[in-house]
């Protein structure tokens, strides 16, 4: 029997008699983050890095949680777990599944470059490789995050000149901060939308960031103008989008490599930045674990498999819950 | 091509349409005049001839990016557009292009006639100098077709703003078949000669579909209704002894229809019309079928000059006497073209002058409307009686009125990912009608549903796919939708046996299953 087996309820660890990231509510849950799609509700006992533990706990509410440090070995029924950075989010994990001398990692999602605000990833050397692979084709090509980051400061700086207020749109839980981490507050004052808002307060003990002001009803639209404000993606045409006044509107995601994906977006200014390994940090990961065997779970699984077969590795695909497949899902970015 | 490659960025990154025009404005402004010619060419769809076969862009931009040709291909087929494609899969350079627009695109026309490997070494190499965006603008320079939201009308006004020039001129300067390798950007926009103004159309105007209060808003009294012809839109020129026939997309059709040569030895020099190009299979107006077998042939012959004969139903003069006509009332014209028409009548040429009709209710035009198929025409045209002949598409005083489409209920059976703003959606549909148990492909359609419901049809499919081929899906039949076209005509060379004419999306039958979508037999009683 496979080590990890894919069920119908999750990724499956027989001997251990414990899931990774489920789908369905099951007794106990090892997560590798706090996304929607890998952190769901309902399971009786949950198992995840520490720093993921706030995340879970504020979007899931009271759940019964144990918080590890990466690195930490723990053994249940025998078999090795331990949690390694993911470089995704705050707090994301790779989770390394080891028993008899075989060992397995599965990626939950996992980015290659230091975004700030993450624990960095760092490979683990594996035989069995369980990689997401959300941009895996090779025409995803990120440009370094520096560059990114100076772009969106120049637009923002480019729209305060203007008497014009930005609005930044990024997932809530990942992006957000990492938007937020590399404003420049010299430019002018942050505002955030409700969600943004609620998990950066829930990070603030882990990670620095810069000043927010929450906008209510009670905000006077006059103090945000020229102003940025960082928001969800699903706030845009809004009514609440349309309150702000005369606005330029921003979207980081790496979605935004596609020049049809930004006129569907129809965001005035479209920035490529992405929480997921591109094509060359998917291949880069699956080289630096040592690994023989490759699982390719979300994403552009049965392209990147074939690739990995074509250069001599033992690759397939296994069909999961986790979304990637389209730019129209947001989920998890 | 820096600035060109620039001015698509940031025409792309922005939906004011104000803010594009003046990004245009100012590109045209600060190019230089050869570089902005070249650029109202290429946005005005006149682009080089293609030097250089697609396929072998993809072997060596795979090549280049050190890909196998099934990777390149999958790649192709979700971003679902070559020139974007090779931008992306290639790394950036930082070095970036050297040369103007017009000297890079006098080098891809130079390329034409080389050598193969010649060819390759010159497109690979400008690949590895340029940067991303750049790359893009190169390849669609080689590839054809900007889709960045730019329609000429804007374009047109953007040149009109920074050349102070009047919007409907430049439009008009703008028509023909000029290229910047025959004319300068002062010879066609600032100073034009007389001499090249022998060929050149004026700018067709163009209807807009009746909306649901027009007839509530509008007086019988003010217009005149025509027949809505169904067939090829064109524009004869006779001056100075020649004759010149423009099709609407500005395409000089005037070889395909030698039987309208008798117009230039009758008409006087400086007459324009604007009419229908009718096909007249048996001396009576046939079906659009007919005419698609002679606008297809390169070469016309004998046998299909016999075969569809054509006919010209002219209904608007232009140009009279060699003065612009066009801002002469309608009613002045229309009875100016019939005393032409009248006083030629002893040439027999092969032209018909389409009816005027008047009437003093909207009833009464509601049945001259229920006509239309006696009369063979798609329904009814409905014209101010006053009106000027306006440029392109402007709302007023000319209205379409067709007639109800026809509709039928069927199955989708494949999608394929769509183009442009549509790329890696499925957005192109196939559809099905039942024959002896089986589902029988009967058309294909791209249009008709909400951005909302493109999401909901895509995830479907990418949910329900049976089989993939390359960029098309076969998908399990489920989903119903009403189908509207205006035309249908019997066809060998559709698998169903029959051809429908815009076919589109009207809605999506959310209440029926598959079971209850129509029958070929259905499809085939709406033949007539």
């Amino acid at each position: 029997m496979p080590l990890l087996e894919f069920t119908s309820r999750g990724i499956y660890c027989a001997a251990a008699d414990v899931y990774l990231d489920p789908w369905k509510k099951v007794p106990k849950a090892l997560i590798t983050h706090g996304h929607s799609d890998h952190a769901r509700w309902g399971n009786q006992q949950y198992i995840t890095h520490h720093d993921n533990v706030p995340i879970i706990q504020h979007r899931l509410g009271n759940i019964t949680v144990a918080g590890k440090s990466y690195g930490e070995r723990f053994s249940i029924n025998g078999v090795q777990f331990s949690f390694h950075p993911a470089g995704h989010v705050p707090g994301s994990s790779q989770i390394r599944v080891e028993n008899r001398g075989e060992v397995w990692v599965f990626t939950g999602d996992y980015k290659l470059e230091n975004d700030g605000i993450s624990t960095p990833f760092e490979a683990v050397i594996c035989h069995t490789f369980i990689t997401e692979c959300t941009f895996g084709l090779p025409v995803f090509n990120w440009q370094d995050p520096v560059k990114v980051h100076r772009q969106i400061n120049q637009w923002w700086a480019a729209n305060k000149a203007a008497g014009i207020t930005s609005l930044l749109m990024g997932y809530s839980l990942g992006k957000a901060q990492r938007l937020l981490k590399h404003l420049d507050p010299k430019i002018g004052k942050i505002f955030t939308h409700g969600a943004p808002e609620k998990m950066t307060e829930v990070l603030r003990s882990q990670i620095d960031f810069p000043e927010t002001q929450l906008i209510t009803r009670e905000t006077n639209k006059k103090q945000i103008a020229g102003n940025l404000v960082l928001a969800p993606p699903a706030v845009m045409g809004s009514a609440w989008a349309k309150k702000l006044g005369e606005i330029s509107t921003g979207y980081a995601s790496g979605w935004m490599a596609f020049r049809g994906a930004r006129r569907r977006r129809a965001v005035d200014k479209a920035f490529v930045l992405s929480d997921h390994a591109d094509w060359k940090g998917l291949l880069h990961a699956v080289e630096a674990t040592g690994c023989e065997n490759v699982i390719t779970t979300h994403g552009y699984t049965d392209i990147f498999a074939q690739y990995l077969r074509e250069k001599g590795w033992n690759a397939r695909t296994e069909k999961t819950q986790y979304e990637a497949e389209t730019p129209e899902t947001t989920v998890a970015e | 091509m820096n600035a060109f490659a620039q001015l698509i960025e940031a025409l792309d990154s922005t939906n004011k349409t104000n803010e594009k025009v003046a990004l245009l404005a100012t590109y045209f402004r600060t190019a230089p005049q050869n570089d902005a010619l070249w650029a109202v060419a290429l946005l005005s769809h006149r682009r080089p001839s293609r030097p250089v076969s697609t396929s072998l862009l993809r072997e060596w931009a795979a090549e280049l990016a050190g890909l196998s040709p099934w990777l390149f291909e999958e790649a192709y087929h979700i971003v679902g557009d070559l020139a974007e494609t090779i931008a992306l899969l290639l790394s950036d350079s930082q070095k970036g292009a050297e040369q103007s627009l017009a000297e890079t695109i006098t080098d891809i026309i130079a390329l034409k006639p080389k050598e193969e490997q010649e060819k390759k070494n010159y497109i690979q190499s400008q690949w590895q100098q340029l940067t991303s965006t750049e790359r893009f603008v190169f390849n669609k320079i080689i590839t054809g077709g900007f889709r960045i939201g730019i329609s000429q009308k804007l374009m047109t006004r953007a040149l009109g703003q920074a050349l102070e020039l009047d919007e409907n001129t430049l439009a008009h300067r703008l028509m023909g078949t000029w290229t910047p390798q025959t004319t300068t950007f002062e010879d066609l926009l600032i100073t034009p000669h007389a001499a090249d103004q022998l060929s050149r159309p004026y700018p067709f105007y163009l209807a807009y579909a009746v909306e649901d209060d027009f007839f509530k808003k509008h007086s019988p009294e003010a217009y005149c209704v025509e027949h809505k012809w169904d067939g090829m839109r064109g524009q004869l020129i006779v001056r100075e002894g020649q004759y010149f026939l423009w099709s609407r997309g500005e395409e000089l059709i005037t070889d395909k229809f030698p039987e309208l040569a008798p117009f230039a030895n009758h008409l006087p020099s400086g007459t324009v019309l604007d009419g229908e190009i009718l096909p007249y299979p048996q001396g009576v107006i046939g079906n659009f079928n007919d005419l698609q077998k002679r606008i297809g042939r390169k070469t016309v012959g004998a046998k299909l000059l016999q075969d569809v004969p054509i006919r010209f139903m002219i209904y608007d003069l232009l140009e009279w006497e060699g003065i612009d006509y066009r801002t002469t009332p309608l009613h002045i014209r229309q009875e100016q073209l019939a005393l032409l028409y009248q006083s030629h009548k002893k040439f027999d040429l092969p032209w018909e002058l389409s009816q005027v009709h008047h009437f003093a209710t909207w009833e009464a035009v509601a049945q001259e409307r229920e006509k239309a198929e006696q009369k063979r025409s798609e329904g009814l045209m409905l014209k101010k009686k006053d009106s000027s002949y306006a440029v392109g598409r402007k709302k007023g005083s000319w209205w379409k009125w067709k007639s109800d489409p026809k509709t039928i209920d069927a199955v989708l059976t494949f999608a394929m990912r769509g183009h442009g703003r549509r790329t890696n959606l499925y957005t192109d549909y196939t559809f099905a009608l039942w024959d002896e148990g089986k589902l029988v492909t009967f058309t294909k359609a791209y249009s008709g549903l909400t951005d909302k419901e493109i999401r909901e049809v895509d995830r479907y499919v990418k949910q329900n796919t049976l089989a993939r081929f390359g960029p098309v899906r076969e998908v399990t039949p489920k989903l119903v939708f009403e189908i509207a076209f205006e035309g249908i005509a019997a066809s060998t060379r559709h698998k169903s046996g029959v051809a429908v004419r815009f076919p589109r999306i009207l809605r999506w039958r959310h209440d029926k299953k598959i079971e209850a979508a129509n029958s070929l037999g259905d499809l085939k009683k709406l033949l007539s």
